[in-house]
C-alpha cells in the first residue's frame, strides 16, 4: 500500500450487521487523493438514481485524505457524503476535531455505511474490529450529553460522532457533531446517519500510519508550523478566528441580515472578534495539530439562560446572528450552542427561521402559526423556534424540512425571500453586486454554499461592476478549496495565514512516496469537480443551467443599503457569468460536461 | 530542562503527541506518544496534558535496575535489559508510561527530548528552566 494511507476500505451493513474490509484502490490514491475525492468516486459506484436519500440504499461514507493527522498545521479534517436529504443531489460535508487520525489508525481510508438497522445503535470501531451497541436509551439524547455518555461509558481517548434530535426527528439539515462542537454541518449528513438507525460511531485506533520519509514530515512539519505562524495574518486572525471578517464584511454590505433584506446590521461591532473574545472566549480549541485554532470555546448566553459551546464561527455569527437580527455576540452564542446541541446545521437552521421571522413581519404567518410572535431581533423567539424544529414540532416540522420546501408550502409569494439554490439554504455571503461570489454560489457543488469558492474579497478587490476574470477566478477557486477536503486537511493556513498555497503540492513525496506537481493535484481536483456535476446530472433527471439560478431575491431586488445601493447582477449579467463559467469548464450551454471533457479527465465512465 | 504546563493554553491539538512519536519512533502515532491531552467538556470546557515529571518512582519499583538517570536528569528505560513485568507502569503516579502492543511489553516514557515544549503551537508545554524559547 502506498505510504500515508492506512490502506483499507471498510464496509459496514447496518441491516445485516456484517462488516466488509477490501483494500483501498491504489487507482483511486493517483486519481482522487483521498478525502471528497474517494467519496466521490464511490458515490457514483454505488449509489444509485431514483433511490430514497433516507432509505437504506442511500450510504453514508466518510474519508481522511494523506495529509490527515500529519504533525502539519491543520490536518483534523475529515470528509463525509452521501445523496442529500435536503436537496436530493450530491451532498457531502466535512469536520475537523480528531476523528481523522483515528480512522486512519483504525487502518479506514474510506468507511461505508450502508444499509438500515431496526434498533438504535452505536457503532464501535476498535481498530478495524467493528461491534454493535444498543443506543435506544439515549437515542434521543441531545449531542453533547451522548458524546459525553459515550466517552464515560467507552474511555475518553475514543473519538465520537453524534446525531442530535433533529436528525431523529428528521430534519433534513441535520448535523454530525464530533469533539463537542466540531461538526459536519451541511446537506443533511446526520439526517441519513439518522435514517441508518445509527447514534453514533466510535473509533479507536493504534495503528502507525507509515510515511515514506519520516524525517522529512518531521522538518516539514517544523518548517510549516514556523511558517504559518510567521505570516502577518496569523497574528491579527488567530485571536479571534472566523469573527474576525465581520467587520469586512458588514463594512461592504455583505453581511446577512434579516434575511438578506440588507447586508449591514447596526451595531455590527457587538458581532466582531473583539468583542466574541471579551464576552464569549475563554479558551482556543483546536483540530489535530493545528497552530491556529479558529476554535473558541465559551458561553452563549441568552436572557441569564447559560450555554457551554464552541464558537461561533463567522458562519453562525452571521446565519443565526445578523440573519436573525441579532447584534449581540452572547446571544449569538447561546444559538450556536443550541442548534450544536439539536443537531441542526445552523446555516441552513438559522436561514429557515430568518424566512418564518420575515414571514410573520410580512403577514404571511400569523403568531398562531408560528407559535408565538417571530420578529427579527427576538432572541427568545429564534431559541423558541430551533427547539421546535429540533423537536419537529408545531410549525417548526415544516422548518425542519427546509426553506424550499416550507415556501412551496406556505407559498403567497414568500417563495421569492426563500435564500437557497438547489434547495441547499445560502451560507454568510450577500451576493446579489457580487459577481464572482454571486456565480461561486450558482454553482457550487451542493448548492448555497461558500466553501468551494469564497470569491466576494476578489469582488470587492476587483470591482463588483467588473464581469471580466470572474469566471477564470472561479474555476481555480473551485480547484484550489476542494484540494484540501480531498487531503483530508483544513485550507485556513492558507486562506487567513497566506502561506503559499503550492507549498502543499511539496508534502505528498514525503507522505506516500509519489512525487506531485502542483498542477497535478490541481487536475484531480478538477477530475472531483466534474464527477460530481455528473452525479448531479445522474440524479436529477433534467438536470442543467435552470438549476444554476439564484434566489428571487438575488436576481430580483436590489441592495438595499451601503455602496452597492440600488444595485443588483441584472439577468443578462447572471447568464453572462454562467457562459464564460461553462465555456472555461468544457460543459454544454446547458451545463452538462461535454464527452469530451470527461475523456481528458479520465472520466469516460460517466459517458453514457 | 523542566517540562511544565500552562493547561489554561492548551488547545488540544496534540502536536506534543504527533511530534513526540514522529521524533522518538519515526511514524505518525500520536498512541507511541510519551505524554497524552485530554479534554473535558462541555463542562469544565478544558483542556490538561498528562506527562513525565522525571519523578523516579518508575526506577524505583523496577526488578532489573534498567532505568536509569541520564546527564540530562531523565529517567531513560534501556529496553535490552527490560523484563517487561510492567511493575514501572503500575507505580508511576501519573499514569504517564504506556503499553503499546508494538513494542514488546517495553513501556514508552518521556525522554526529556524537548520537542513537546519546542512544538506547542501555544505555549502550553513549556520549559520551566526556560532553556527552550517557546512559539509564542
Amino acid at each position: 500500500m502506498i505510504k500515508g494511507y492506512a490502506g483499507k476500505v471498510l464496509r459496514i451493513n447496518l441491516t445485516n450487521r456484517r462488516s466488509q474490509v477490501s483494500p483501498t484502490p491504489e487507482s483511486w490514491v493517483k486519481e482522487y487523493l483521498g478525502g471528497r475525492g474517494f467519496i466521490a468516486r464511490a458515490f457514483w459506484d454505488e449509489i444509485k438514481p431514483g433511490i430514497d436519500p433516507l432509505g437504506p440504499e442511500n450510504k453514508l461514507m466518510m474519508a481522511p485524505g494523506p495529509y490527515s493527522g500529519q504533525f502539519l498545521s491543520s490536518t483534523g479534517k475529515l470528509h463525509m457524503g452521501c445523496l442529500s436529504p435536503a436537496t436530493g443531489g450530491y451532498g457531502d460535508s466535512n469536520m475537523g476535531g480528531h476523528m481523522s487520525l483515528e480512522l486512519k489508525q483504525a487502518g479506514i481510508d474510506l468507511l461505508i455505511l450502508e444499509g438500515a438497522a431496526d434498533q438504535p445503535v452505536t457503532i464501535t470501531i476498535d481498530d478495524g474490529n467493528v461491534a454493535f451497541r444498543d443506543a435506544s436509551a439515549y437515542w434521543e439524547a441531545n449531542t453533547f450529553d451522548s458524546e459525553r455518555h459515550l466517552k464515560e461509558e467507552l474511555g475518553e481517548e475514543w473519538q465520537i460522532m453524534v446525531i442530535g434530535p433533529g436528525a431523529i426527528h428528521g430534519v433534513v439539515y441535520a448535523c454530525i457533531q464530533h469533539d463537542f462542537g466540531r461538526q459536519a454541518g451541511r446537506t443533511g449528513v446526520g439526517t441519513v446517519m439518522a435514517s441508518k438507525k445509527i447514534k453514533a460511531v466510535a473509533v479507536r485506533g493504534t495503528k502507525d500510519i507509515n510515511l515514506a520519509d519520516p524525517k522529512t514530515m518531521l522538518a516539514e512539519g517544523e518548517k510549516f508550523m514556523s511558517l504559518v505562524m510567521g505570516q502577518p495574518g496569523f497574528r491579527e486572525w488567530q485571536p479571534y478566528g472566523t469573527p474576525e471578517v465581520v467587520p469586512w464584511a458588514s463594512k461592504q454590505n455583505v453581511m446577512p441580515t434579516r434575511n438578506f433584506q440588507c447586508g449591514q446590521i447596526e451595531g455590527f461591532t457587538g458581532l466582531d472578534g473583539p468583542t466574541m473574545k471579551a464576552k464569549v472566549t475563554q479558551i482556543d480549541k483546536g483540530c489535530t495539530s493545528c497552530a491556529i485554532p479558529c476554535g473558541k470555546w465559551g458561553n452563549g448566553v441568552l436572557n441569564g439562560k447559560v450555554k457551554p459551546q464552541e464558537g461561533p464561527e463567522y458562519e453562525s455569527v452571521a446565519l443565526v446572528g445578523s440573519n436573525l437580527g441579532l447584534n449581540n455576540i452572547q446571544e449569538v452564542a447561546y444559538m450556536n450552542g443550541l442548534c450544536d446541541e439539536l443537531g441542526l446545521d445552523s446555516i441552513s437552521a438559522g436561514s429557515c427561521v430568518a424566512w418564518a421571522m420575515e414571514c410573520y413581519e410580512k403577514g404571511i404567518l400569523s403568531a398562531d402559526e408560528l407559535g408565538r410572535p417571530m420578529n427579527f431581533g427576538d432572541g427568545e423567539a429564534a431559541a423558541f423556534m430551533f427547539e421546535q424544529i429540533g423537536y419537529g414540532r408545531g410549525f417548526g416540522k415544516l422548518l425542519g424540512q427546509g426553506v424550499r420546501a416550507a415556501a412551496a408550502k406556505v407559498g403567497k409569494g414568500s417563495e421569492k425571500f426563500a435564500m437557497h439554490i438547489k434547495g441547499l439554504e445560502i451560507s454568510g455571503y450577500e451576493a446579489r453586486y457580487a459577481p464572482a461570489m454571486m456565480l461561486s454560489y450558482m454553482t457550487c457543488d451542493l448548492g448555497g454554499h461558500h466553501n468551494r469558492s469564497w470569491a466576494v474579497t476578489h469582488d470587492v478587490a476587483t470591482g463588483r461592476e467588473n464581469m471580466d476574470g470572474k469566471a477564470e477566478k472561479v474555476v481555480w477557486l473551485q480547484h484550489v478549496r476542494p484540494l484540501f477536503d480531498a487531503l483530508g486537511c483544513c485550507r485556513f493556513p492558507w486562506v487567513e495565514a497566506a502561506v503559499p498555497v503550492e507549498t502543499y503540492a511539496s508534502f505528498m513525496e514525503p507522505i506516500t512516496g509519489n512525487k506531485w506537481t502542483w498542477d497535478e493535484m490541481l487536475k484531480a481536483s478538477e477530475r472531483i469537480w466534474n464527477l460530481t456535476r455528473m452525479i448531479w446530472v445522474r440524479h436529477m433527471p433534467g438536470f442543467g443551467r435552470a438549476a444554476d439560478q439564484p434566489p428571487y431575491r438575488w436576481a430580483e431586488e436590489n441592495h438595499t443599503d451601503g455602496n452597492p445601493n440600488g444595485k443588483h447582477l441584472s439577468h443578462e449579467q447572471i447568464e453572462d457569468l454562467l457562459n464564460r463559467y461553462y465555456a472555461l469548464r468544457g460543459w454544454t450551454e446547458n451545463g452538462i460536461p461535454t464527452p469530451e471533457t470527461l475523456q481528458s479527465l479520465g472520466l469516460e465512465f460517466c459517458v453514457k | 530542562m523542566k517540562l511544565a504546563l500552562a493547561a489554561e493554553k492548551c488547545s488540544g491539538c496534540r502536536a506534543c503527541e504527533l511530534v513526540c512519536a514522529l521524533d522518538n519512533f519515526s511514524v505518525l502515532n500520536p498512541k507511541k506518544a510519551a505524554l497524552r491531552v485530554s479534554g473535558q467538556f462541555p463542562v469544565p470546557g478544558r483542556y490538561t496534558v498528562a506527562f513525565c515529571d522525571q519523578c523516579g518512582s518508575c526506577a524505583e519499583v523496577c526488578p532489573t535496575g534498567c532505568i536509569r538517570q541520564d546527564e540530562k536528569g531523565a529517567w531513560i528505560i534501556h529496553g535490552e535489559e527490560c523484563i517487561g513485568c510492567n511493575a514501572c507502569v503500575e507505580a508511576c503516579p501519573k499514569q504517564v508510561m504506556y503499553l503499546h502492543d508494538d513494542q514488546n511489553g517495553v513501556p514508552i516514557k518521556c525522554t526529556l527530548c524537548g520537542k513537546c515544549m519546542e512544538y506547542c503551537p501555544q505555549a502550553a508545554l513549556f520549559d520551566a528552566d526556560g532553556t527552550i524559547a517557546t512559539r509564542r
